[in-house]
Order: C-alpha cells, then sequence, then structure tokens
C-alpha cells in the first residue's frame, strides 16, 4: 500500500489549497486562457478529494474513481470547446482580456 | 516501516510542488510560464493518483491533461498572444478581494476539516486492474456504468462537433 503512514487530512489539505489558488486566479486574472487554467485547476482539486474519499472510506466500491474519471473527459470536452471559443474571439475583438469583451453581438 | 517513511517523503515532495506550482501558475506574469506550471501541477496530480494505487487514472490523467489539455492550451497561447507579453500588475482592490475569498474559504474549509474525525472503512479493499475498469464501464448491474460512459461519449462527439464549428472561418 502505497499510501500508508498518510493520514487523509493531508491529501485533504493539499487539495483544498488547490482549489482556493484556482478560486484566487479565478477572480484576479484578466486573460480569457488564465482563466480556463485556473478552472483546470479547480477540478484537478475536486478530482483528488474523489479519488481519497473513495481509497480511504469506501475501498470496496468505485464510485469515486469512475465519477473523476468522467469529470476528466468531461473537461477535456470543456477545454476543446473553450478554446474554440476563445480564437473566435480573438478574431471578432483581436485580444482576449475579459475586460475588452463587453458585447455579444457587433 | 521504511517504506512508510519513503511514503511519506514522496507524498511531501508531490503537495509541496502541488501548492508551489499552484501558486505560481495564477501569479505568473507570463502566460506561457503559467501554462508550463500548470503542466507540472498536473503532473504532480498524476504522482499523487499513484500513491493512492490508481494507476488506470494516473495514466489518463498524464495522457489526457498533461498531455492534450495541456498542448491545446499552449496552441491557443502561441495563436492568441505574444511571447513576451507581459501581463500588468493586478489591481490591489482585485488582489485583496481574492485574497480574502480565497483566504477565507480555505480557513472555513479546513477548520471543518480537521475537526471533522473521519473513520477508517473496514471494507476489503477491491483491486483496480484493467479487467475490473472495463467489466464496470461496459456492465449495467452493480458496480457498473455504462450510461454514463455512454452519455459522455455522446457528449465527447458533440463537443467535437461544437469546437469544429465554432472556430471555422465564416465563408465571406
Amino acid at each position: 500500500m502505497l499510501f500508508e503512514g498518510i493520514p487523509i487530512e493531508f491529501f485533504l489539505v493539499t487539495s483544498t489549497i488547490m482549489f482556493f489558488v484556482g478560486v484566487f486566479g479565478f477572480i484576479t486574472r484578466e486573460n480569457i486562457i488564465t482563466i480556463l487554467m485556473s478552472i483546470e485547476l479547480i477540478l484537478n482539486a475536486t478530482n483528488i478529494n474523489f479519488l481519497v474519499f473513495n481509497r480511504y472510506l469506501y475501498p470496496g466500491q468505485l464510485e469515486g474513481h469512475f465519477f473523476s474519471l468522467f469529470v476528466i473527459a468531461v473537461a477535456a470536452a470543456e477545454a476543446a470547446v473553450a478554446i474554440a471559443i476563445i480564437i473566435n474571439i480573438y478574431r471578432r475583438f483581436k485580444s482576449i482580456d475579459v475586460d475588452n469583451v463587453d458585447e455579444m453581438k457587433n | 516501516m521504511e517504506s512508510i517513511l519513503g511514503n511519506q517523503v514522496m507524498f511531501i515532495i508531490f503537495s509541496a510542488m502541488i501548492v508551489m506550482f499552484s501558486i505560481l501558475t495564477v501569479t505568473s506574469r507570463r502566460i506561457l510560464r503559467a501554462a508550463t506550471f500548470l503542466l507540472f501541477v498536473l503532473l504532480a496530480t498524476a504522482g499523487l493518483y499513484f500513491m493512492l494505487n490508481y494507476q488506470f487514472l494516473a495514466a489518463v490523467q498524464i495522457t489526457l491533461y498533461a498531455g492534450g489539455i495541456v498542448v491545446l492550451i499552449i496552441f491557443s497561447i502561441l495563436l492568441t498572444s505574444h511571447i513576451d507579453h507581459k501581463f500588468d500588475k493586478v489591481p490591489a482592490q482585485k488582489l485583496i478581494m481574492g485574497v480574502i475569498a480565497a483566504g477565507g474559504g480555505i480557513a472555513i474549509s479546513l477548520m471543518t476539516l480537521l475537526s471533522y474525525n473521519f473513520t477508517p472503512s473496514n471494507q476489503q479493499p477491491i483491486d483496480v486492474d484493467m479487467k475490473t475498469i472495463g467489466k464496470s464501464l461496459l456492465s449495467y448491474g452493480d458496480n457498473g456504468y455504462v450510461l454514463p460512459f455512454e452519455v459522455i461519449s455522446v457528449l465527447l462527439l458533440a463537443a467535437m462537433i461544437a469546437a469544429i464549428v465554432i472556430a471555422k472561418r465564416k465563408k465571406v
């Protein structure tokens, strides 16, 4: 067992810090791509939580494992669509700062 | 005894990498460096998955996140930004608000987390090998996940088509 000797709280503290660093980036960043990177951080932190709870509290089941598998798939789909939208915004506004993109249609 | 110490050292290395590089990801003023730091965060997360004995998910994390999404992000950075462009400093008010939101969230979450008493389970751990994963993904009884599997495959197809349609240059 590779995780022996490590209390569950250690993992949870790490993922909590990662989650709120992502929230901080989401609030302070201006560029759309860096906001997307903050969202990836948040999704990763939740994934760690799912797996840790699955491994420590319900090791006989696989719910957390498959849920994080699906979260990863949804994150991949989200990143693909988000980047298509970002490229489209760049063509239209010549900038991807959220402050400059304040109209839906021109 | 020795392996427990080794585990703890490994865990400390991975979690220090995660904390350090995720802070650098959201504070770095050069966007390509931020993407590189994100790559390190994702690799360290894969290391934590290996420590939890979820080898398949760690491999998926490396191939999909570190291989796929980071490359996608770097490509879009190269398409939309100048490499030597540096972001402006974050305005003080926004910075203070962000620190308050993140710090308050961390404080509340950690207080709740550390005061709760987790009871370790007495379930028999099952081995998560490829055979179990494949059988679970394609069965519909107990521990069967064929419905979300199908939904996610339709979602991926829809997202792929949507990405092509959105990014396609309109005919003049």
